[in-house]
């Protein structure tokens, strides 16, 4: 693990902040690159395991993220600086714009380059969702969960996530305790 | 002013509180809130939707600030985006004193086993929807195949530079679809 300090997780998590466009998803691949790839301060595991932690957590991604990979590298002020930094790019964004409301939304270039970045960020939830399936691997378990996680959040994108996540966490619980009796057995 | 600020933060905790799953599944309930609080009228906050959609950041954060900052200025915008923040920002870090433990433990272990691939289906359906609005304005869009031509060079030059090459910093990528789209949506 690469030394840090709290100016260095502020910088990291200010930038994931700046470039989070397209929900938390499209942050993911920024996160990879940032965390995994560049200052290697966690697994591509480590990803999964923050994801799923975020998905059954109340609260943004960007923000449950920032604080857990915080409090990993420095403890409670690690955790206190890398919100900070996620946040403070859209406060201030806010901000301005709630001062210059009147001119935002009919900038004809500016929609235009948030369309462009629309078409781009697509690109990057799949290369998130191409390197963490890697990280998994190919099973008949997976591929299966991973149909069903798709299918529901695409067909029926009114049913909670929360819903989904404690369904299969309740599954997995009852079917790892099924197969250890058997085991002892 | 202090008993409109402690207002303001204890709505917008309570919307951090009840905001699973983030992004755009929070909506509804961030729309009732805020209107029957009497912040804004509900066509300043489907306005305020699109702004938010087209800026970075996290929707909850954002509509905090705007909510604050519109309501009570620049103290209320500090206080609504503090109690949006502080919930994820109090469990997260329990979790994360704990996790070592909790993580290791024999039943979370079994469950993230089976949640890790569900989420990533969901990343999945999360990407495809995202080209789908982007490119074909939606599902019936894709239908019809009335396709935004512009939108979809911009994701097959993208995804060709990812694909060529690998290590490429995700950010200027952004920054190359925000300067295709600025340049072609201008001319064409």
């Amino acid at each position: 693990m690469s030394k840090n300090t709290y100016f260095n997780i502020f910088i990291s998590f200010f930038k994931i902040g700046l470039f989070t466009f397209g929900g938390g998803y499209a942050m993911m691949r920024v996160m990879e690159r940032e965390f995994v790839e560049k200052k290697k301060w966690m697994a591509s595991k480590s990803m999964l395991e923050l994801l799923a932690i975020s998905q059954s957590t109340p609260g943004p991604f960007a923000i449950n993220s920032a604080t857990y990979i915080g409090y990993q590298q420095r403890k409670f002020w690690g955790a206190f600086f890398a919100t900070l930094g996620v946040v403070l790019p859209s406060f201030f964004i806010i901000i301005l714009i709630s001062i210059f409301l009147v001119t935002f939304n009919e900038n004809y270039y500016l929609q235009n380059t948030l369309r462009g970045i629309n078409a781009g960020v697509a690109v990057l939830i799949f290369h998130a969702w191409f390197s963490l399936s890697k990280s998994l691997g190919v099973n008949v378990l997976n591929m299966t969960l991973m149909t069903i996680g798709f299918l529901v959040s695409f067909f029926i994108p009114s049913f909670s996530v929360i819903y989904l996540i404690i369904i299969t966490a309740v599954c997995a619980i009852l079917f790892g305790l099924f197969i250890r009796r058997g085991e002892v057995k | 002013m202090i008993i409109e600020l402690i207002k303001i933060f204890f709505l917008f905790f309570k919307i951090g509180i009840f905001t699973f799953g983030g992004g755009y599944a929070m909506i509804p309930l961030i729309r009732i809130d805020v209107v029957n609080a009497g912040y804004l009228s509900l066509t300043e906050v489907d306005q305020f939707i699109g702004i938010a959609e087209s800026t970075p950041g996290p929707f909850a954060i954002n509509i905090a600030t705007f909510v604050g900052y519109n309501s009570l200025g620049f103290m209320g915008s500090i206080f609504a985006t503090l109690g949006v923040v502080l919930p994820s920002f109090i469990i997260i870090l329990l979790i994360a004193i704990f996790s070592a433990k909790i993580l290791k433990a024999k039943p979370i272990q079994d469950a993230l086993k089976w949640i890790n691939p569900l989420t990533l289906g969901m990343i999945l359906s999360a990407g495809l929807s995202v080209v789908i609005v982007a490119v074909f304005g939606g599902l019936d869009g894709l239908i019809a195949w009335q396709a935004d031509y512009i939108g979809l060079t911009i994701f097959i030059v993208i995804l060709a530079i990812s694909l060529i090459f690998k290590k490429v910093n995700p950010i200027l990528l952004i920054i190359i679809s925000a300067l295709f789209g600025l340049i072609g949506y201008s001319i064409f």
